[in-house]
């Protein structure tokens, strides 16, 4: 793989859903190991877009290419490059912590044993909780569990959609830390949050999606508040 | 596209904050995640299910309990004629069967969608084929358990011959498979729709005719006698039945449950 070679590389993505089209054309060009935010308000189309580059959902329209080979065709290999954190945790209630990691890495082909799956757990800090069964967990430790799912499968594109939601601030602290780490590792990482005040501290490029369009982009820096958070930029500016 | 509108202060941003990369990392790509093969993928599929039905063995209960209520129930349309209940046990049994079978079935996805597990399984790289014959596997073992659940029920009340329950439980066992790949099917289409307990048997039951046919043919004979040896063709129907239906389900499988 040549070394400029995009991890992403989207044209004219459209999907929809009934009437509505959650993206109208979105045109994308990642760069491998970098984080990028991808900012906009409620239902710009964030969400479906990192469904989309997961492989979760099949587009209406445009081609993805993901490290210059076509990703549409052949899910699975896409969904090999890809790990989503999305809004649901993607585990069964009626298990315990433990046994839901035990389900994904038997899928992955790597060692489901305790011994293996405690540290996840523990980097989660759900190591004390690893045997009940999680319908008794609140949303944010269901939210720690689906983080320590992700930390499994170690793929090479990290999609986090809304990771800060339902986190205490230790949370907060961990979500950063973690994506400062997978940037280390070489990973490329999109992060579509509204927290952009954490993500500034993460994110090297921006993109504001708005009706399901790609509506600016550039360093993350200069993300454009106004179009994301009018109040909060008002504040500022105050 | 429109421009920046205005610029952040980012001092302390990312770069500086950064652990420097491994030498080299930058310009190679992560291998990407690992992966089983199909074959232990359907075995941790096999397993998933199992535990999850064992976490739920009260809805499980119920299923045998409201087989065992159809049993009861069509008795009493029947009356209190021991010839006319032994002509008829064959048949009730599989429509006891297959009326359980849309409750076992139908839940067997429902801890899929509570927290779209099974999407999440598809993300993990997981084959929709391994999937399927891991569920429809343990959809099997329930359902020839939930028949087996029924077999003291029937001597109960269809006083059958009781030489020949092996035999029948040999016929569960080809039958309740025959339920199970379609089944598995049907319930997997029907669980990403909200009418799914009414669209279910309204799926499965047109297309499971001939295995109702060739159960209730080859039990009754079982039970009542087979002079001319007419219960082997009829199970035979069966084989043929689930060597179509297991390979072309887990086929469709994909197409049913991917967006």
């Amino acid at each position: 793989m040549d070394a400029s070679t995009p991890a992403i590389e989207a044209k004219g993505l459209c999907r929809r859903f009934g009437r509505a089209w959650a993206l109208a054309g979105v045109d994308l060009h990642i760069p491998a190991g970098k984080a990028v935010i991808v900012a906009g308000r409620n239902g710009s189309g964030k969400s479906t877009l990192l469904r989309v580059l997961a492989g979760a959902l099949r587009p209406d329209r445009g081609s993805l290419r993901v490290f210059g080979e076509e990703a549409l065709r052949d899910r699975e290999t896409l969904r090999r490059q890809v790990g989503l954190l999305a809004h649901a945790s993607y585990t069964y209630d009626s298990l315990s912590a433990l046994q839901n990691l035990q389900v994904a890495a038997r899928m992955l082909g790597i060692p489901a044993d305790r011994k293996s799956l405690l540290p996840p757990l523990e980097e989660v800090g759900l190591a004390h909780r690893a045997d009940d069964p999680i319908h008794g967990y609140s949303a944010g430790m269901r939210r720690r569990l689906a983080f320590a799912r992700l930390l499994l499968q170690s793929p090479s594109i990290v999609l986090l959609d809304e990771p800060y939601a339902q986190l205490d601030p230790p949370g907060f602290r961990f979500v950063d830390r973690l994506i400062l780490r997978l940037l280390g590792e070489g990973r490329t990482v999109l992060v579509a949050s509204h927290h952009l005040e954490e993500c500034a501290k993460v994110g090297d490029l921006g993109v504001v999606l708005e009706a399901g369009r790609v509506a600016w982009s550039g360093d993350a820096a200069r993300l454009p508040l106004e179009v994301v958070d009018p109040a909060q930029a008002a504040r500022e500016a105050v | 596209m429109s421009a920046p509108l205005r610029a952040r202060d980012r001092a302390s941003g990312p770069a500086e904050a950064r652990p420097a990369a491994p030498r080299g990392v930058a310009a190679t790509r992560p291998r990407g995640k690992p992966s089983a093969g199909p074959a232990a993928q359907l075995l941790a599929a096999f397993r998933k299910d199992l535990l999850l039905s064992w976490r739920s063995r009260a809805q499980a209960m119920a299923v045998v309990v409201f087989g065992a209520t159809a049993l009861l129930l069509l008795s009493f349309a029947v009356g209190p004629d021991a010839a006319s209940l032994r002509r008829f046990a064959g048949g009730f049994l599989w429509v006891a069967l297959l009326f359980s079978s849309t409750l076992a079935l139908a839940e067997s996805f429902r801890a899929e969608g509570e927290q779209k597990a099974l999407e999440g399984l598809l993300l993990l790289a997981a084959s929709p084929v391994s999937l399927f014959y891991g569920k429809a596997l343990a959809n099997w073992l329930q359902l020839l358990l939930v028949g087996i659940g029924l077999l003291p029920i029937l001597v109960v009340l269809y006083d059958p011959d009781l030489s020949r329950m092996p035999a029948l439980a040999g016929l569960l066992a080809l039958g309740s498979a025959a339920l199970s790949a379609p089944g598995t099917l049907y319930a997997g289409m029907a669980s990403q729709v909200r009418a799914q307990q009414v669209l279910l048997p309204l799926l499965l039951f047109p297309l499971v005719v001939p295995v109702l046919l060739a159960a209730v043919k080859a039990s009754s004979l079982l039970l009542l006698g087979d002079p001319m040896g007419q219960a082997g063709a009829w199970a035979l129907l069966l084989a043929a039945f689930n060597g179509i239906y297991w390979p072309l389900c887990g086929l469709l499988f994909s197409t049913v449950i991917e967006e």
